[in-house]
């Protein structure tokens, strides 16, 4: 009986020749990362609680500071403080406000084939380029970090078979929203989510990413796309060149598959208060807005920032919204600078911020207020996850944001686009 | 044997209602704890009782991986969280920190806020000793078992 890439991916890991769903194994960890969320209790955890003096290995743990950069208080400062300290003394990769933490691994660390653990629910984004990753808390963290080790149950894989081609105004974000509406919040709970079919072998890893990214949504330990040519080249032009190439076999056992057609796929909208709870743009109805937010982990790439610099280009947005853009990433910022796509942000009156995980994250930069309205690329509508416990936040892409922004209203993107 | 008062919640309870995103960057989960289920309950915190337990339905816990969900529930005394199904990173930090979370689906419906529930994990039993009505839970794979017995991850690595 054949594997799935994600067995075969922790078959290696566990020094073994076949795994198989429900198995627990103690797995070797290829890299590992926190950021200021968690990492002040996971220093706390390692330096008085296991009494740990060495991380297991310098080169394969990495800090980035992002979810409350550039600080906004004492407090956090204090934190992130502590987490460059560490850093220091430990010789450490140390990044602050260079990104989001994920983009960051994605652009500067993550090959094909690697077991990836790191005290973030959206570090499943890696299966964009075929490595295996899977979020933890602070104490499964801070194990992996002094260890780099970590025990695991192997999940049952869903696979999702895409076909088709999107029609203009309808991006991969949509496609994400389409499966989380369907399946649900825990539709795949504990496990897999592989990602595959003619369209995804088409797609950019910026689209692949966005795909896994939100794997954890409906409850997935990791999503997937098999690595090809395009996830080595994305690989090797950043200077890696060691990666293992795990795909599934062709007698693989999948839990269930699915099959979705871009062809028929229109702009979806994730509604208040849960990610599936989702409805397509033209079922809406008028919903104002108080603000927009183009940025996150899932959604503020330099694909993104085009489709939203496309429609928003010698425009105005409405005089009664906020629009908050936030790169994804550095690199991402200087492509966009280097295009000119800032110019036409703050051009139509948008506010662009540093890479970080900004309004997504919802108490640093872009908070709202009581009865306030959002609409985002972010990864989540909890209820007061943007700021106020009584707000709400729609999830949709970033050419659906930007149009909304527009018209100050939740406004289908395919008018503007051409 | 873990007997306490229940605190019943909904389907999908998150962990930004478990404890909000603006709280988590606090020095330590003492003043965190004040905060816990805020958006849900803004008493809560005030009122719950060490021994208490919550009883959840699907997907307990979905959502961010802050260990602070768990650890500020620990920190206020909850004894443990018995739920339909939950998310699983939720379920591991709880794990790791010696919160018990035991799954099963039948107890949801036949309990209500202030009951009084007898959980034994290692058994898989759950009585609701209100409605004298007794319930089987899913029981745990012997390693996770281990590190709960351990009082969590850490008890367990020092041990070794």
């Amino acid at each position: 009986m054949g594997m799935t890439m994600g067995e075969k991916i922790l078959a290696r890991a566990s020094g073994k020749d076949l795994v198989k769903p429900g198995e627990i194994i103690t797995a070797k960890v290829d890299l590992c990362m926190s950021n200021d969320g968690t990492t002040h209790l996971n220093i706390d955890i390692f330096e008085n609680q296991l009494k740990a003096e060495k991380v297991f290995d310098p080169k394969k743990v990495i800090f980035i500071v992002d979810h409350n950069v550039p600080s906004e208080s004492a407090k956090t400062a204090q934190v992130h403080k502590k987490m460059r300290i560490f850093a220091q003394k430990h010789d450490i990769p140390f990044y602050e406000g260079t990104g989001v933490c994920h983009q960051i691994m994605i652009e500067d660390f993550v090959v094909p084939g690697q077991l990836v653990i790191a005290a973030d629910s959206h570090t499943c984004s890696y299966g964009g380029l075929g490595a295996f990753g899977t979020g933890v808390g602070c104490t499964d963290f801070t194990s992996v970090m002094h260890t780099g080790e970590i025990w695991l149950m192997v999940p049952e894989t869903l696979k999702f078979e895409i076909e088709g081609s999107f029609k203009a105004g309808v991006y991969a974000r949509d496609l994400i929203l389409k499966i989380i509406g369907d399946i649900g919040a825990n539709g795949a709970n504990y496990r897999i989510m592989e990602f595959g079919g003619p369209a995804v072998k088409k797609f950019t890893v910026d689209d692949r990413v966005v795909l896994c990214n939100m794997a954890v949504e409906a409850g997935a330990k990791t999503g997937l796309v098999e690595p090809d040519q395009i996830a080595i080249d994305y690989a090797k032009a950043r200077g890696r060149h060691d990666m293992n190439l795990f795909t599934s076999d062709e007698d693989a056992v999948y839990e269930k598959t699915y099959q979705y057609n871009l062809d028929e796929l229109e702009p979806m909208i994730a509604i208040p208060h849960c990610v599936d709870d989702v409805v397509g743009v033209t079922q809406i109805g008028e919903v104002k807005i108080d603000q927009g937010f183009i940025g996150s982990c899932n959604n503020g790439r330099i694909e993104e920032l085009r489709a939203a610099a496309q429609i928003l280009q010698g425009k105005k947005i409405d005089p009664y919204v906020k629009l908050l853009i936030s790169p994804a990433s550095k690199a991402v910022f200087l492509e966009a600078l280097a295009e000119g796509l800032i110019d036409i942000f703050v051009e139509s009156g948008a506010m662009v911020l540093n890479p970080n995980c900004s309004v997504c994250w919802g108490s640093c930069q872009g908070v709202i207020g009581e009865g306030e309205t959002l609409i985002s690329t972010g990864t989540r509508n909890f209820k007061g996850r943007a700021g106020h416990p009584n707000s709400s936040v729609y999830l949709a892409s970033a050419a659906t944001v930007a149009a909304s922004a527009l018209t100050g209203k939740i406004t289908d993107p395919r008018g503007f686009v051409v | 044997m873990i007997k306490g008062k229940v605190w019943k919640f909904g389907n999908d309870v998150d962990t930004d209602q478990i404890i909000p995103s603006q709280y988590l960057l606090l020095p330590n989960v003492e003043e965190m704890k004040q905060y816990t289920f805020e958006p849900l309950d803004e008493n809560f915190a005030s009122t719950v009782c060490p021994g208490d337990i919550i009883v959840g339905g699907e997907n307990f816990g979905s959502g961010s991986s802050r260990e602070q969900a768990p650890l500020v529930l620990k920190a206020l005394g909850i004894s443990a969280v018995v739920a339909k199904s939950f998310a699983r990173i939720f379920f591991r930090n709880a794990i790791n920190i010696g919160l018990p979370v035991v799954i099963c689906k039948e107890v949801y419906d036949a309990v209500e806020q202030k009951d009084t529930l007898e959980i034994d994990v290692l058994k898989g039993t759950i009585k609701n000793v209100t409605k004298d009505r007794n319930f089987t839970s899913t029981k745990l794979p012997a390693h996770v078992m281990n590190i709960l017995e351990a009082g969590g991850l850490i008890g367990f690595l020092n041990k070794k």
